[in-house]
């Protein structure tokens, strides 16, 4: 086990509730994963993807286990901390897209932004510039009601990579996109990848899933399957 | 996040609701509006009250009896009263300056009531007071037009009256038309020697519906010689008072030889004790105002946190998404407070601005009178009810984690 993987989880439970009505929705997982790689993590629902991308992402803390992100040890870092650390290292893109209702797209880019203190004419221009990247230049202005299922998860993205993040996080990006904007979304995460990003994608889709270059499926909680697939 | 970032997202939290963050606002104004409002009604009501009597004036002793002896009207006086009656004599006694040297001057008064008449007119007027020149200057009741009578009518007992404004143009349609006139009162003649300046209402009685005419008059021709109403006393200055109050005492008792057992037979009332009572009154009247403004600033204050707990509520997914982007406890925590303190203190500026137009009017027969400090308290108070209320909602938020605000649906 080499300590240089960006992300690495050692023997990570999980259980929600205590004594009989306790659910284990993670028995004992460790994986690694390291810088650059496209991971997708695959499973029925109930299967424990979603809690795994929670604890991953530093949403959710595990019961028992370690996990070290970029080297430091997550369990350790305070409650600010970990903000923190969410709000630099990973970029976060939902299936129903989270973008802050009866906002500008721009400022939805923003606020990540906002929340590393960078300055105002700063954040401005790299969330301008994320907004480019995914396309959805001229949509600025826009609501994310005014904004189609794609485009809203295309405003998502440019906000999870507007502060710059080494891993892109993202829970069935796709669950609510039709076939074209999926073909788009996945083909936006090709090229971030092909770019060095680490991304790893939680699905249950095969096509989603083929994208990618090594493939975990997780079932009852375990993972029972890890290959390279590309 | 700067605070200017804190500030706008939480306008922009406010403007995401219009209608709710506007009755919140609405509900904190009237608060504080209310206020400043009642505060500024009780205070001018004790203004006003306060003017009134130092119109009156402030070195006033009315010296009056409780044994039944109180006027002619009361025929049947005991023998115990008529002892204790007051008399001319008694009159004559204080204004001895070695016996009150701090007496200024004392009159006798005796009052009556009747049927004036000029030619066809015919008032009635309240109270017709007879007295000695004294009264006037002691009373601060001056003469608007032509003259007093003068201690020479009082000695000859002449038929000489002076008009209140009222009963003067009641009769004659303008007070100075009234001066040379003839009055019938009864069935005597009085030559009206002039009108008194109006003067404003102390109570319900009309004050100027009154006419005063020589005391000696008044005895030959209307209320026989029976005891004096009252004596009105003068101290010879403000701080005074109560020492003439107590040599008035001193004689009166001495004079009618009251035994030093029985409680005193007169009543003196004192116009500044009269003047510290009504102030007093007045400041438990505003507080008792200040309280239920109070009240209703505090179930203002309520509404800012049920608004701002439904708030957190419906937007507990949004603070999941900004935990999830990297917000910290105290960032989101900054945002409600500011939101909740904004819309109390919008709510408060509102309602300075609307307490400021309505104390221009006058209210329930009410000068207001704006107590300058009752703006900054009630101002203060709006916004530390929107930390104090706001905090419980906004701790709620802070605090929520963020798998399970995203949870949230």
């Amino acid at each position: 086990m080499s300590n240089d993987a960006l992300i690495d989880i050692r023997g990570v439970t999980k259980t929600y509730g205590a004594g009989e009505t306790a659910v284990h929705a993670l028995r004992g997982v460790s994986l690694q994963v390291e810088a650059g790689e496209y991971v997708a993590v695959m499973g029925s629902s109930g299967s424990g993807k979603s809690t795994l991308m929670n604890i991953l992402g530093c949403l959710d803390v595990p019961t028992r286990g370690e996990y070290f992100l970029d080297g430091s040890d997550v369990a350790r870092l305070s409650e600010d901390q970990q903000a923190l650390v969410r709000g630099r290292k990973i970029g976060f893109i939902f299936q129903s897209f989270n973008l802050i209702p009866r906002t500008s797209a721009l400022a939805n880019v923003e606020l990540p932004l906002t929340y590393a203190h960078l300055r105002r004419t700063e954040r401005r221009a790299r969330a301008n510039r994320a907004l480019e990247l995914v396309g959805l230049a001229d949509r600025a202005g826009h609501r994310p009601n005014q904004l189609s299922g794609g485009q809203q998860q295309r405003v998502a993205i440019a906000r999870a990579l507007a502060t710059g993040p080494r891993i892109l996080l993202a829970d069935e990006p796709t669950g609510n996109l039709d076939a074209h904007s999926t073909d788009e979304v996945l083909g936006m995460f090709d090229e971030l990848n092909a770019e060095g990003r680490t991304v790893v994608v939680i699905t249950h889709e095969n096509d989603v899933a083929a994208r990618a270059r090594r493939l975990i499926q997780v079932s009852d909680g375990q993972i029972v399957r890890d290959e390279v697939t590309r | 996040m700067t605070p200017r970032d804190l500030f706008g997202a939480a306008l922009r939290g406010l403007s995401a609701n219009k209608l709710r963050s506007l009755l919140t606002v609405l509900g904190v104004s009237i608060g504080v509006g209310a206020v400043i409002v009642l505060v500024a009604v009780g205070n001018g009501s004790g203004k006003a009250v306060q003017t009134r009597l130092e119109a009156m004036g402030t070195n006033l002793l009315t010296v009056s009896t409780t044994g039944g002896g109180g006027g002619f009207a009361r025929g049947q006086a005991g023998p115990s009263s008529q002892q204790y009656a007051l008399t001319l004599d008694d009159v004559s006694a204080l204004s001895d300056r070695r016996l009150a040297p701090d007496v200024a001057s004392v009159a006798p008064v005796m009052t009556s009531s009747g049927t004036a008449t000029n030619g066809d007119t015919s008032y009635t007027i309240n109270q017709v007071i007879g007295t000695t020149p004294a009264y006037l200057p002691a009373t601060n009741t001056p003469v608007g037009t032509g003259q007093s009578f003068t201690q020479e009518d009082v000695d000859g007992a002449e038929r000489v009256i002076v008009l209140g404004q009222t009963t003067a143009t009641e009769l004659f349609g303008r007070a100075q038309a009234a001066i040379g006139q003839t009055v019938k009162l009864g069935a005597v003649d009085f030559v009206v020697r002039g009108v008194l300046a109006s003067k404003d209402s102390t109570g319900f009685n009309d004050p100027n519906a009154t006419a005063i005419v020589p005391i000696s008059t008044l005895r030959a021709t209307q209320a026989g010689y029976g005891a004096l109403s009252q004596i009105v006393v003068q101290a010879s200055d403000k701080d005074r008072v109560d020492l003439a109050q107590a040599e008035v005492t001193q004689l009166l008792t001495a004079r009618h030889q009251v035994p030093a057992t029985t409680t005193s037979p007169f009543r003196i009332t004192n116009s500044a004790q009269i003047l510290q009572t009504s102030q007093d009154t007045a400041a438990t009247f505003t507080a008792l105002l200040a309280t239920v403004a109070a009240i209703s600033l505090v179930v203002g204050g309520i509404g800012v946190t049920n608004i701002m707990l439904v708030t957190v509520t419906e937007r507990t997914r949004e603070i999941g998404i900004r935990k999830a982007l990297g917000a910290r406890r105290r960032t989101i925590l900054g945002q409600f407070l500011i939101e909740a303190t904004l819309l109390s203190l919008i709510g408060g500026a509102v309602g300075v601005g609307a307490a400021l137009i309505v104390t221009q009017f006058q209210l329930a027969g009410v000068t207001p009178v704006l107590v300058p400090s009752s703006i900054a308290l009630a101002l203060g108070v709006s916004a530390a009810v929107g930390l104090f209320f706001g905090s419980m909602p906004a701790h709620r938020a802070a605090g929520l984690r963020p798998i399970d605000a995203l949870r949230h649906e």
